[in-house]
C-alpha cells in the first residue's frame, strides 16, 4: 500500500505485524483471523463497533492475552508477549481507557512507577526523577509541576500523564484506546499535535477512536474490525459513510437522523436567572415540547453543573426553574422527578446504573415508589414494565435478570434511558449520552430521541461531540465559563460558530475549567 | 448427592465437586460441614442435638438478619450486641423492677432497640459519620446504658417471658421458631418491600440511587432502625434463655452476626445479600461450635477453627463471583 497518505515515510519499516490471530473465550470467539501491520512513522486507526474485538487485540499486544492461533511479529521476528513487562521490553506501550495511575502519588512518581531513578545508595533520586519528568511534561505540553499529586488532575491531564509515561519508556509502538473520548476539542488538538510529533520521530501509533472525523485528520491507514474479523484495510482518507458501512456491515442512512418537529409546542422547561456562585451565573432558556436543545461548550464550562442543579442534585443560589408549570423545590431530586424531569448522567457506570443489579431492578428503579402498594413492591408489575421497555429499546440481553455490568456500553445507556421512560419523564436531560458508544448504538439512541420528541417530550442534550450536538439539536445553546454566551439555530449552527462562542471569554465567574474537570473526573 | 445426575458430560468428579461447591456456596458448605461432623461424632446427627444447634444459632441469626439489611445497603452495624443487651435490660427493668405489664415492657424494649438504631442511622445519614464510627459509638453507649439501668447486675426476667426460652409441645424450642419467623420477615423485607429494594439500590450504587429518586437518607434511618429492632428481639430471646437480663450479655455478638452475613454470601461493599444465606451462615457457625464441642476440642482451638471457616467461606465466595463474570 503506497501512496496512501503523503505523510507516511516511504521507507516506513514494519514494526509490528499480526497474522491470522484467533482468540476464544468461553462461549465467544473474540478474534477470528485478524491481520494488522504497523509501520514506523504511521498512525494506524483501528476501527470497529464495541465488541468487534479491538480491546482483545490490543490486550494481546500489551501482554494481557495470548493468541490461540496466529503469529505476532515484532521487527519481523515472531514473538510471544507473555506479560506487560514483555511488551514494555519490546517497546510497546499501551494507554488504556481506564488509566493505570496511582491517585495518591505525584505526576513524576507515576511516570517512573517501578523504574524510579536511584541514587548511589539505592534510594529514589527525586531530583533526577523530577527533572526528567519535567522534560517529558514539556514534550506533551502539560503545564503542571512533576510534584503535583495525580488525584488533583482532570481527565485530560491524566491522559497527558499517561502519554508522558509512554514516552519515558521510549516506546516505538504506542497503542491508544479511545484517547479522545473524554477530551474537549481544544485538548484533542493538543493531543493530535503530540501524536504527529511522535509519528515524525518514527513511532508507530495504533489509534482507536469512535470519532470518524478524527480518522482523516490524524490517520494514515485504517483497519476495520467487525465481529472479531479484520474486514479490510483502507486509507484514512476514505469517506465517513464508507467507513461506517464497513464497520457495521450495513448502510446507515444518516449518522444523525434527526427528524425535526413541525413546530415546537408549549414550553416544558423555563429557566430564569439560574446562578450558583463559582459554577454558573444568570442561566436562562426555554425548552419546548418536541424540541431537542443542545448545550455545547468546553468541558468545565458549567454545563453538567447546570444539569445537576435543574434536576435537584445540587442546590442553586438564585433563579427559578419551572417545569410544565410546576416549580420543583431546589435541591430536591424527587420534586424534579415529579415535575417530569429525568437525568441521564455523564458517568453512566458511576451515577446511572446499579452495575451488579438486574436489568429489571435498574429499569424500574426510578418508579419504585409507584410500583409500591402499602409498602410492598409489585414485582410482577416491575417485570412486565421492564420487559416492555427493554423490548421497545431493543436492548440486547439474555434476560431481565442479567446484571447491568455485562451489557455493552450502548445497551447500558439504553437501560438508563429506559429507566426514565418508565418513570414517565417528559423532559430528559442527556449528559454526554453517546460517550464511548459505538456507531450502531448511537444511531439507535438518536432514533429514540426522535421518538420521544415526536411523542411530545423534550430533550436537553449536553455533548462535547460537536457533530452530534449540531446534528441532533434543533437549537444549540453555547456555554462558556458558567454563562450562556450564545444561541444558534439552523444554518448559523456550525462547528466554527459554536467553537468561536465556546472559547470566547465573557469574564464571568472566573476560570472554572480546573475544578469542573475534577468534578467530572471518575474515581 | 448424586454426581451422576448433576455432572456435565466429560467432567471429572473433581471438577464436578469444585463447580458444585462454587455454585451452591454457603448451602454446600453447610451440608459438607454437617457430613463431616456426622462422620466424626456419633452424637452429632440426632434430632435433639440438631435442635440444640438451632437454639445455639438463634440469637446470632436474629442479630444477623438485622445486620443483613445494613450490609446490603453498604453499611455496617457494630452495635447490635450492645443494643440486644440494652433492650433485654430495659424489658427486665420495666417488668421486674417497675412492675409494668409484660406486654408493655416488651414493647418498650423493642422501642429502645429501634430508637438506638434510629440514632445510629441519623448519625450516618444526617451527621455524615462513617457507619463504622457511628455504630461503634452506639456499641459503647448501649452497653453503658445497660449497665447504668441494671446497676451492673443481672435482673430477673419475668416468668412468662421465660417460656420464650422453652420448648413448644415439649420438643420444639421457641428460639428456633422465633429465628425462623424473623428470617421470614427479613426475607420478605428484602425481596418485596420498598425499603428492601431501596437497600439493594443504595448498596449497589448510592449515587445512582439518589439520582433515581430514592430518598437515601431517610431509607438509611429505616435500615438502622430495623437492625436495632432485630437486635432487641435477639436480646429478649437470649435473656429468656438465661432467665435473666444480663448487662454484660452478648458481648462480641456483633462480630458473629457480621460473620454470619458474610459467610451467607453478602458482600461488605453492599448490593447483595439474602436472608436465607444469613441463616445458613449462622447455622454454619453453630454447627461448627456444636460439633467441635462434641469432639471435645478446646474452646481455644474452636476460635481458630471459626476464623478459618470465615476466611474460607469468603474466599470461596470471591472465587465464585470471579468465575461468574
Amino acid at each position: 500500500m503506497t501512496g496512501v497518505n503523503d505523510d507516511v515515510p516511504a521507507d516506513g519499516r514494519e514494526l509490528l505485524r499480526v497474522e491470522g490471530v484467533t482468540k476464544s473465550f468461553p462461549g465467544v470467539r473474540a478474534l477470528d483471523g485478524v491481520d494488522l501491520s504497523l509501520r514506523a512513522g504511521e498512525v494506524h486507526v483501528l476501527l470497529g463497533e464495541n465488541g468487534a474485538g479491538k480491546s482483545t487485540l490490543i490486550k494481546m499486544l500489551s501482554g494481557a492475552h495470548r493468541p490461540d492461533e496466529g503469529r505476532i511479529l515484532v521487527d519481523g521476528r515472531e514473538t510471544v508477549i507473555r506479560s506487560a513487562q514483555d511488551a514494555e521490553r519490546l517497546g510497546i506501550a499501551t494507554i488504556h481507557q481506564e488509566f493505570n495511575l496511582v491517585p495518591g502519588l505525584t505526576v513524576a512518581e507515576n511516570i517512573f512507577l517501578g523504574r524510579q531513578p536511584r541514587t548511589a545508595f539505592g534510594l529514589v533520586d527525586r531530583r533526577t526523577m523530577r527533572a526528567r519528568a519535567a522534560e517529558l511534561l514539556r514534550r506533551v505540553r502539560l503545564d503542571v509541576s512533576p510534584a503535583t499529586p495525580v488525584s488533583e488532575l482532570g481527565i485530560a491531564r491524566l491522559q497527558m500523564v499517561e502519554i508522558a509515561k509512554a514516552l519515558s519508556l521510549d516506546a516505538r509502538v504506542l497503542i491508544m484506546d479511545e484517547p479522545t473520548a473524554v477530551l474537549t476539542t481544544e485538548e484533542v488538538a493538543t493531543l493530535f499535535g503530540i501524536v504527529r510529533e511522535l509519528r515524525e520521530s518514527g513511532v508507530g501509533v495504533i489509534f482507536i477512536t469512535h470519532h470518524l472525523d478524527e480518522i482523516a485528520a490524524l490517520g494514515d491507514r485504517v483497519t476495520v474490525l467487525r465481529d472479531g474479523r479484520s474486514v479490510t484495510e483502507v486509507p484514512a482518507s476514505t469517506d465517513e459513510d464508507e467507513l461506517i458501512r464497513l464497520m457495521v456491515g450495513r448502510d446507515i442512512a444518516e449518522q444523525y437522523p434527526r427528524q425535526r418537529p413541525d413546530g415546537p409546542g408549549a414550553p416544558l422547561l423555563r429557566v430564569r436567572g439560574l446562578t450558583r456562585a463559582g459554577a454558573f451565573a444568570d442561566i436562562g432558556f426555554e425548552v419546548r415540547a418536541g424540541e431537542v436543545v443542545g448545550l455545547a461548550g468546553l468541558v468545565g464550562a458549567g454545563r453538567t453543573e447546570v444539569a445537576r442543579a435543574l434536576f435537584g442534585v445540587d442546590r442553586y443560589d438564585a433563579g427559578t426553574v419551572e417545569v410544565d408549570g410546576l416549580a420543583p423545590a431546589r435541591g430536591d431530586v424527587r420534586a424534579a422527578m415529579r415535575a417530569g424531569l429525568g437525568l441521564v448522567p455523564e458517568d453512566r457506570k458511576g451515577q446511572g446504573l446499579l452495575l451488579d443489579a438486574s436489568l429489571r431492578d435498574n429499569l424500574t428503579l426510578a418508579r419504585l415508589d409507584r410500583d409500591t402498594r402499602g409498602g410492598f413492591v409489585d414485582r410482577r408489575a416491575q417485570r412486565r414494565e421492564a420487559a416492555a421497555v427493554a423490548e421497545r429499546l431493543k436492548v440486547r440481553m439474555s434476560g431481565l435478570e442479567q446484571s447491568a455490568r455485562t451489557l455493552s456500553g450502548g445497551n447500558q445507556q439504553k437501560i438508563v434511558i429506559g429507566k426514565w421512560l418508565l418513570a414517565g419523564a417528559r423532559l430528559l436531560i442527556l449528559d454526554e449520552p453517546t460517550r464511548g458508544i459505538d456507531v450502531g448504538a448511537k444511531v439507535e439512541i438518536y432514533q429514540l430521541v426522535n421518538e420521544l420528541t415526536a411523542a411530545g417530550c423534550a430533550v436537553l442534550m449536553i455533548s462535547s461531540d460537536l457533530p452530534e450536538v449540531l446534528g441532533m439539536s434543533d437549537r444549540v445553546l453555547v456555554m462558556a465559563q458558567g454563562r450562556i454566551v450564545g444561541e444558534l439555530a439552523g444554518e448559523e449552527a456550525t462547528q466554527d460558530a459554536v467553537m468561536e462562542l465556546a472559547v470566547r471569554s465573557p469574564g464571568g465567574v472566573g476560570n472554572r475549567n480546573e475544578s469542573a474537570m475534577e468534578g467530572s473526573d471518575v474515581g | 448427592m448424586s454426581a451422576e445426575v448433576l455432572a456435565a458430560p466429560g467432567s471429572t468428579p473433581g471438577q464436578w465437586f469444585t463447580r458444585a461447591v462454587l455454585r451452591n456456596g454457603p448451602l454446600g458448605g453447610l451440608i459438607a460441614l454437617t457430613v463431616v461432623m456426622a462422620v466424626l461424632s456419633r452424637d452429632f446427627l440426632n434430632g435433639q442435638n440438631l435442635l440444640n444447634v438451632g437454639v445455639q444459632a438463634s440469637v446470632t441469626a436474629i442479630l444477623a438478619f438485622g445486620v443483613t439489611f445494613v450490609i446490603v445497603s453498604a453499611g455496617i452495624d457494630l452495635s447490635v450486641g450492645s443494643v440486644a443487651a440494652l433492650s433485654a435490660t430495659v424489658v427486665a427493668w420495666a417488668a421486674t423492677s417497675q412492675g409494668l405489664p409484660v406486654v408493655v415492657a416488651v414493647l418498650l424494649g423493642l422501642a429502645v432497640g429501634a430508637v438506638a438504631g434510629l440514632v445510629s442511622g441519623a448519625l450516618v445519614s444526617y451527621g455524615r459519620l462513617p457507619a463504622f464510627i457511628a455504630t461503634l459509638a452506639m456499641l459503647s453507649v448501649g452497653r453503658g446504658l445497660a449497665l447504668v439501668i441494671s446497676g451492673g447486675s443481672p435482673i430477673a426476667f419475668p416468668g412468662s417471658l421465660g417460656r420464650l426460652g422453652d420448648t413448644l409441645g415439649g420438643w420444639l424450642p421457641v428460639p428456633v421458631l422465633v429465628m425462623v419467623a424473623m428470617g421470614a420477615v427479613a426475607a420478605l423485607v428484602l425481596a418485596r418491600t420498598y425499603t428492601g429494594r431501596a437497600m439493594f439500590a443504595i448498596g449497589g450504587n448510592e449515587e445512582a440511587a439518589r439520582l433515581s429518586g430514592i430518598d437515601v437518607r431517610r431509607r438509611k434511618l429505616v435500615v438502622y432502625a430495623l437492625s436495632g429492632l432485630f437486635a432487641a428481639v435477639a436480646g429478649i430471646v437470649l435473656a429468656s434463655r438465661l432467665t435473666s437480663a444480663q448487662p454484660q450479655a452478648a458481648v462480641g455478638y456483633e462480630l458473629d452476626a457480621i460473620a454470619a452475613v458474610v459467610i451467607g454470601g453478602a458482600s461488605l461493599s453492599g448490593g447483595s445479600g439474602k436472608a436465607s444465606g444469613t441463616l445458613i451462615g449462622a447455622l454454619i457457625l453453630a454447627v461448627l461450635r456444636n460439633g467441635l464441642n462434641l469432639l471435645s476440642v478446646s474452646a481455644f482451638w474452636q476460635q481458630v477453627a471459626t476464623g478459618l471457616v470465615i476466611a474460607l467461606a469468603v474466599l470461596l465466595d470471591t472465587l465464585r463471583r470471579r468465575s461468574a463474570r
